[in-house]
């Protein structure tokens, strides 16, 4: 055990933590966003993504849908201490895992070379939707939407292939079949 | 049509309805309309304080020996960072306050105007909520707002933040709404089911404890009377955190005295040995829990509290009851009363070896020290002044450190919101500031700060706003001439080589009482305690008393960090003491 010489107790031992997404409903005000990201960062929670827009226009709400990483006790802590914001009305959360949820993310990849390079990139795109959304005779930007590790995968792929420039969103989820996240 | 108000009419109206008495603060640009308005509003008072942290920490002092929520007014930019501490201070605390802070007109906003900061940013991190008021009309909506976040749930701090030409600008006024919209944040709806559980654990312990917390303050009076009750019923012993001080009767047998890092021996054994752990709104600090992986390895787990994200944080528990402490309490008290034939008889004679042990432990007598006849013993001091102010209906307020440990185990505290320190963020200079608030909410009682001298010079000046209103709090400073908590950690687990922790130039208390305008006293000598402080309890105006005190007392017993309940350090009187230090250094 290592030895503390200060007036706190040194670490424990620790789990293993997991990928989970939380997706939280919101007030669309000013400074929302600052709260829940403040939230993660002081508290010294992970963000791997994140993906935030209105979706109700009427009510006023966003959605944020947030990748993070920790072990099943912060998980909880990242679940309870969202629900104490006041702007936050709801929080659903859920391992990567879980099939009952599509998680998906969208990329667009602009590749510049000969004719059939890009083809090869479309090519190696065929599983993820590929939609060409501009074309010249040395480029193209092409759209994909996939999972993050898969988009990550396409990444590395494309590169050799004339690949310069990669944007990509957050994650978004939503729960498969009628029900929706309570 | 209704008449229209300017924003800083609105700010009092909401103020009235709100039935605010009293605000600390100090004005500046950006808030001179408010401060213009104040004439007009004879039912509020508006204290002037000297700096804005002491007006932030005095609100404090208000708010815990009130349960009314404090109001601090100040200005813009070093108005505002200024009274960061003492946000920060509360939240940690759980203590309601509302800030109203000035910010620069909207059009300057975002442009480094003169006396411009991100108030609401800044203050995000150490408030519940905080608002940028950009439209007048939304004013008296935001300001009720404010006070329902701060003082409904667990209570904290919250902030307003109102630039200057909103305060000018002319709205209608909202009532508050009377109905609560609970936005998913109310968190009192336990079940029977979880409190016939409880119930079913409390007959089967034979080694229970029941380990209460600020949340029973929070609670209310009413919280403290059911907890009594709850102890009565059950006849297992008690022990409180340092925020939970006055909740239960410090005198009575049942208690077993503070827990935690400087606890006694008593309630840090029982914390380790005990089969069941009643947690009642205290929230597994690390000051209590020492080493996590060996906190009281053989127990039943059972959480009591309103915030549902204390929860498992630190330790998780068996059995969780989100719910504010008062009717989760009376709801387990109306159970148990109403099988009284079964349990509670039976389970007294359960833990009647239970506390034969406990009786072991407390012969310990951790709490002692050598007491000497040249030299001011601290805890002799304490104890002293517990003696000849009991009969009073006494307030308490402490700094940071040594003495605040002293008091915390000296100082005997019988009655809930008479015990007013800083737990969770520690701040030096929490206390004088601290009194003033409690004697401006209670101007008749007595109203001692227990101090030491380098924190209290860190808030001194709010000397003067006790001078100002006369309010007749007693600085009673156990002056050792170190920052002695930091002294001891460095005797302890630095090799004694004390850097930057002795106060090399210290000001003559008595002549910087005499400046202020108050009252002196000073005392070096045993012989002379008892009747100067008897002068000071007398006196009818603020004191400051210079209590020259033995500069190399350590606080004891004590937790050594990353040590489990049962591994403490006990003082010098007793016989284990060369076995025990020797692990202690071991473990530097």
């Amino acid at each position: 055990m290592p030895k503390s010489k200060s007036a706190y107790s040194v670490p424990t031992k620790k789990q293993k933590p997991d990928t989970y997404i939380f997706v939280v409903w919101v007030d669309n005000e000013a400074g929302v966003l600052a709260r829940v990201v403040g939230l993660f960062s002081g508290r010294g929670y992970n963000i791997e993504s994140l993906a935030v827009a209105e979706v109700d226009a009427d009510k006023n709400i966003s959605r944020i849908t947030i990748v993070t990483t920790g072990t099943p006790q912060v998980i909880d802590q990242i679940r309870l201490q969202l629900t104490k914001l006041v702007p936050v009305h709801k929080v659903a959360e859920f391992k990567r895992e879980d099939k009952d949820v599509i998680f998906k993310e969208m990329a667009l990849f602009k590749v510049v070379g000969k004719r059939n390079k890009i083809e090869k990139c479309l090519n190696a795109c065929k599983k993820f939707n590929p939609v060409i959304l501009d074309e010249t005779k040395s480029s193209a930007v092409i759209q994909i939407t996939a999972l993050r590790r898969e988009i990550d995968v396409m990444n590395k792929k494309l590169k050799p292939l004339g690949l310069i420039s990669t944007s990509r969103t957050g994650a978004v989820a939503m729960t498969r079949g009628a029900k929706i996240f309570n | 049509m209704p008449k229209l108000l300017s924003g800083a009419e609105i700010v009092f109206k909401c103020l009235e309805d709100q039935k605010v008495e009293h605000i600390f603060g100090y004005p500046g640009g950006a808030v001179l309309p408010i401060y213009d308005e104040l004439k007009n509003h004879p039912s509020i008072k508006h204290i002037l304080v000297r700096h804005e942290q002491g007006a932030g920490h005095a609100a404090e002092g208000y708010a815990r020996s009130s349960g009314k929520p404090g109001v601090v007014l100040v200005t813009s930019g070093p108005g505002a960072t200024n009274v960061v501490t003492a946000l920060t201070d509360a939240y940690m605390d759980s203590v309601p306050l509302v800030c109203i802070s000035g910010q620069v007109p909207t059009h300057l906003i975002g442009t480094d105007a003169f006396q411009e900061c991100d108030t609401t940013g800044i203050t995000r991190p150490c408030t519940k909520h905080n608002w940028l008021v950009k439209e007048v009309s939304e004013l008296s909506n935001v300001i009720h707002e404010a006070f329902r976040v701060a003082t409904t749930g667990r209570p904290g701090p919250v902030l307003i933040d109102i630039p200057k030409d909103i305060q000018f600008a002319k709205t209608k006024y909202k009532k508050p709404n009377k109905e609560k919209k609970l936005n998913g944040k109310s968190h009192n709806k336990f079940s029977q089911n979880q409190i016939d559980e409880l119930v079913k654990l409390l007959s089967k312990s034979k080694k229970p404890i029941i380990y209460s917390g600020g949340g029973v303050i929070n609670s209310g009076p009413k919280a403290s009377q059911a907890l009594r009750e709850f102890v009565e019923l059950t006849g297992f012993p008690i022990t409180s955190t340092l925020q939970g001080l006055g909740a239960y009767p410090g005198d009575d047998n049942q208690f077993l005295g503070m827990l935690g890092m400087h606890g006694t021996y008593e309630a840090n054994n029982a914390m380790h040995d005990c089969d069941l752990l009643i947690n009642i709104g205290a929230r597994f600090d690390d000051r209590i829990t020492g080493k996590i992986d060996e906190f009281s390895p053989n127990s039943k787990k059972v959480h009591i509290d309103i915030d549902p994200s204390s929860i498992n944080k630190i330790i998780k528990v068996d059995l969780a009851i989100v719910g504010d402490v008062t009717s989760v309490i009376s709801k387990i008290n109306k159970t148990i009363s109403k099988r009284k034939n079964g349990h509670s008889k039976s389970n007294k004679s359960n833990i009647a070896k239970w506390w034969e042990q406990i009786e072991k432990w407390r012969e310990k007598d951790s709490l002692n020290f050598v007491n000497s006849d040249e030299s001011i013993k601290p805890q002799h001091a304490v104890q002293r002044l517990y003696e000849l102010t009991k009969n009073k209906d006494t307030y308490v307020t402490t700094e940071v450190g040594q003495h605040q440990m002293w008091a915390a185990q000296h100082y005997k505290f019988n009655k809930p919101n008479r015990w007013m320190t800083s737990g969770g963020l520690g701040t030096m200079g929490y206390g004088l500031p601290a009194a003033v608030g409690v004697q401006i909410a209670h101007p008749e009682k007595l109203v001692i700060d227990i101090a030491g001298e380098a924190s209290v010079l860190m808030t001194m000046q709010e000397m003067s706003t006790a001078v100002q209103y006369n309010l007749p709090i007693k600085i009673f400073i156990l002056n050792n001439q170190y920052m002695g908590m930091v002294r001891q950690w460095q005797e302890l687990l630095h090799e004694k080589n004390y850097s930057e922790s002795y106060s090399e130039a210290l000001p003559d208390f008595m002549k910087m009482a005499e400046a202020y305008g108050c009252k002196g006293l000073k005392a070096d000598n045993p012989a002379d305690l008892d009747y100067k402080i008897q002068e000071m309890i007398d006196y009818d105006g603020p004191v400051i008393f210079d209590c020259h005190v033995d500069p190399n007392e350590n606080c004891f017993p004590m937790i050594p960090s990353g040590k489990p309940h049962n591994q403490m350090i006990l003082g010098p009187n007793d016989k284990e003491e060369n076995k025990i230090k020797g692990k202690g250094k071991a473990l530097v």
